[in-house]
């Protein structure tokens, strides 16, 4: 009885506290105060490295208005769970959580704290307090293909993968559809790394393909370490991922797909600060300019960077999507039939190969 | 000189304060790499030990405080019963991933049905994952002289693709858009290990633990096998000349332990994970390893080791946030912990002799 008492005791000033803290914001406390959560070090060079950008672009944008506060390298599951709460209970305005395993965290988080916004990077839950964004990566990869399917020489292209999740198989798919495009022979050989960030790992994966003889390396894992790797063997092209990866450049990182979140997190916290912050699903590419492509160099021959830039203006205006049939599924039953293109629900599931690619998705 | 002379005996009195001697030294050498870091090295030791426990959103974390302890607590008890006697269990982390899909699989198999009876089954199935997932390397030691450190280290990875494969295979949500991951089980009432009253944190793993210490404690002092366990440990010949069986203790030890893994693990899953995902194991089973040293392979040691570990992952993930410290500063200050323990260890056996050494 005596521990019932102090519980209830405990949650009630608990109620305190958090109506404390969301009143303080009514009545305008000074700062505006927004939390970010990583799954990665924020010096992985790649997709934490991108989103802590987004973070300091917002310092710079508000100054004095905002405060930022991240915590890197939670886990998914109850440590973020515990992160994020503790970011809203010190009074966070808006947390933006960065990884798509933090999507029912997120969501219970949310539910606790009404009035803290979240935002939730590539997931599919949503809530009124709760967003999700998300780029659309797979146009870059477009691009990547049609350069890797122009320069490779052994015909043999390279890929990690991390997970076999729809993310990364739309992005397999549409590299393979573009690589395809403007070299009929060229063959796709995929490792899958099971991992987000683990250099060690993505350094055996990329040496495993160079000596399957592919000269192209492209990877949807977050290190430097596959850059390396091809620097190494000397003549293998590689593509920088989620950061630019600039230091590998002009050979082996011939260009790059970049996230840049900085315009969505600005644009986002100004909403909350003036108080039109609306649930919303955000699914931004190249045109939004969420997904940035790399400074071509110049190992790549001019006409196919001509070529590339053509084809990324095409996909920034709309008028080519990365999924344009006709195409078939690898089983060879019809996917896209001529001229039409895939809708956004097949995109965010996608669970199947485009027909050309061999070898199945592991599960 | 200082000189370091073999003690007769190990001293009673520093196996006891070596784990509050090494927290000191930790809070001290911490805090200077914290001042290096430009921050204030009272504030930070503050934010870590002091505001999780009593600050003003302790309600908050004392429940956290526990869900991350009890399963540390729950591994490093059957770790330490094959560590005292010479047996090491390397791969708990393994044994727990196995635990929680054999009870989250057990769970999953009954859904959507109602009934009182699903949760106790889940809780056997997560037992016997974990025990099953210890036998391999208790079984070709004991028939075959294998490594245990090696054999049950190896089956981590052979159960982290397990994990992978349940996850974006048979485990997967049929309801998740082909994302990987199972359903969740907090939204699946009868087999949710939710708090026993709401937002204590006090959860059936929670209990388990506790159980585990007792058991624990009883077994060392009270009991045969406990005996058996410690003059393994210390005198194998002793024990093997006083009728110890070595290897129905290498059964038993590797067994508990695994057992004691697997529940952790099918707790975990079932309460504060919720689901099934390819990175749902974050290294409790490492971790444990050093809460079963820290706490001196003593029961009540081993608890309280267990509530430190958990409080320097809570308080250190407040200082990041609060304060702006780095990840990788918490992780040195925790690496700094047992390496001050294992330091410090050697003042058990030896001591500090001041004067010259002999010419001969």
């Amino acid at each position: 009885m005596g521990i019932y008492m102090k519980l209830t005791t405990l949650l009630a000033s608990a109620a305190v506290a958090l109506g404390l803290a969301t009143t303080g914001y009514a009545d305008g406390h000074e700062k505006t105060k927004v939390g970010f959560v990583y799954v990665g070090p924020i010096g992985d060079g790649g997709w934490t490295y991108e989103h802590d950008k987004g973070r300091l672009a917002v310092e710079a944008e508000y100054g004095d208005k905002v405060e930022t506060v991240f915590v890197e390298s939670v886990a998914e599951g109850p440590d973020s769970e515990r992160v994020m709460t503790q970011m809203a209970l010190d009074g966070a305005d808006v947390i933006f959580t960065t990884s798509f395993g933090y999507m029912d965290p997120t969501i219970n988080v949310a539910a606790k704290f009404p009035d803290v916004k979240f935002e939730h990077a590539t997931g599919y839950k949503r809530a009124d307090n709760v967003s999700t964004y998300s780029a659309r990566f797979y146009e870059g990869r477009a691009i990547q293909g049609h350069i890797a399917g122009s320069m490779t020489k052994s015909n043999i292209i390279g890929y990690i993968g991390s997970y076999p999740i729809p993310e990364v198989i739309r992005g397999i798919n549409s590299a393979f559809i573009h690589a395809r495009k403007v070299n009929p022979d060229v063959e796709f050989k995929i490792v899958w790394a099971y991992t987000w960030f683990d250099p060690a790992k993505e350094a055996d994966a990329a040496k495993v393909l160079i000596e399957q003889g592919a000269d192209v390396v492209l990877q949807h894992t977050d290190s430097t370490a596959p850059q390396a790797a091809a620097q190494e063997a000397g003549n293998v092209v590689t593509f920088g991922q989620a950061s630019d990866m600039g230091q590998y450049a002009p050979f082996p990182r011939v260009s790059s797909i970049i996230d840049d979140w900085a315009p969505y997190y600005i644009a986002r916290v100004g909403a909350v600060m003036d108080g039109t912050w609306e649930s919303t699903d955000t699914w931004d590419g190249i045109g939004a300019g969420m997904v940035g492509i790399g400074e071509i160099s110049d190992a790549v021959p001019a006409e196919v960077k001509e070529q590339a830039l053509a084809l990324k203006a095409s996909l920034a205006d709309g008028s080519y999507h990365a999924f344009t049939g006709p195409l078939k599924k690898q089983d060879g039953s019809d996917f896209l039939a001529e001229g039409e293109t895939a809708d956004d629900g097949t995109l965010a599931g996608m669970n199947f190969y485009v027909e050309g690619i061999e070898g199945d998705i592991p599960n | 000189m200082i000189r370091l002379e073999k003690r007769p005996q190990p001293s009673r009195a520093f196996s006891l304060a070596t784990p509050v001697l090494a927290v000191l030294a930790t809070m001290f050498f911490g805090g200077l790499l914290f001042a290096a870091l430009g921050k204030d090295p009272f504030i930070a030791i503050k934010t870590i030990f002091w505001d999780p426990l009593f600050g003003e959103f302790a309600f908050f974390y004392r429940p956290q405080l526990l869900i991350k302890g009890a399963p540390l607590v729950l591994i490093a008890i059957g770790l330490s019963l094959g560590f005292k006697a010479g047996i090491w269990n390397i791969g708990a982390e393994g044994q727990y991933i196995m635990g929680a899909l054999f009870g989250a699989g057990m769970g999953l198999a009954f859904y959507p049905a109602e009934g009182f009876y699903i949760f106790p089954l889940m809780v056997l199935a997560g037992a016997f994952g974990g025990w099953i997932w210890a036998m391999i390397p208790a079984l070709l030691k004991v028939r075959f002289g294998t490594n245990e450190i090696l054999v049950s280290l190896m089956l981590v990875y052979v159960a982290e693709q397990f994990l992978a494969s349940m996850s974006l295979g048979l485990l997967k949500n049929p309801e998740g858009f082909g994302f990987p991951g199972s359903r969740n089980l907090q939204q699946y009432a009868p087999a949710h290990n939710a708090d026993l009253i709401a937002g204590t944190g006090m959860h059936w793993g929670v209990v388990a633990a506790m159980i585990a210490v007792i058991f624990a404690y009883v077994l060392l002092t009270k009991h045969r096998l406990g005996f058996a366990i410690r003059v393994t440990g210390e005198a194998p010949r002793a024990a093997r000349f006083s009728g110890v069986n070595p290897t129905r203790l290498v059964l038993f030890c590797l067994g508990t332990s695994g057992l004691l893994a697997g529940l952790a693990g099918m707790f975990e899953i079932s309460g504060p994970a919720g689901q099934v995902t390819i990175d749902f194991n974050v290294g409790y089973g490492f971790t444990a390893i050093i809460v079963a040293f820290l706490g001196r392979l003593h029961p009540i040691g081993i608890l309280l080791a267990g509530l430190l570990m958990a409080l320097t992952y809570i308080g250190g993930d407040i200082a990041q946030s609060k304060l702006g410290l780095p990840a990788a500063a918490i992780q040195v200050f925790q690496g700094m912990l047992l390496f001050f323990l294992l330091a410090l260890d050697v003042l058990t056996n030896y001591r500090l002799r001041m004067g010259r050494t002999e010419v001969a």
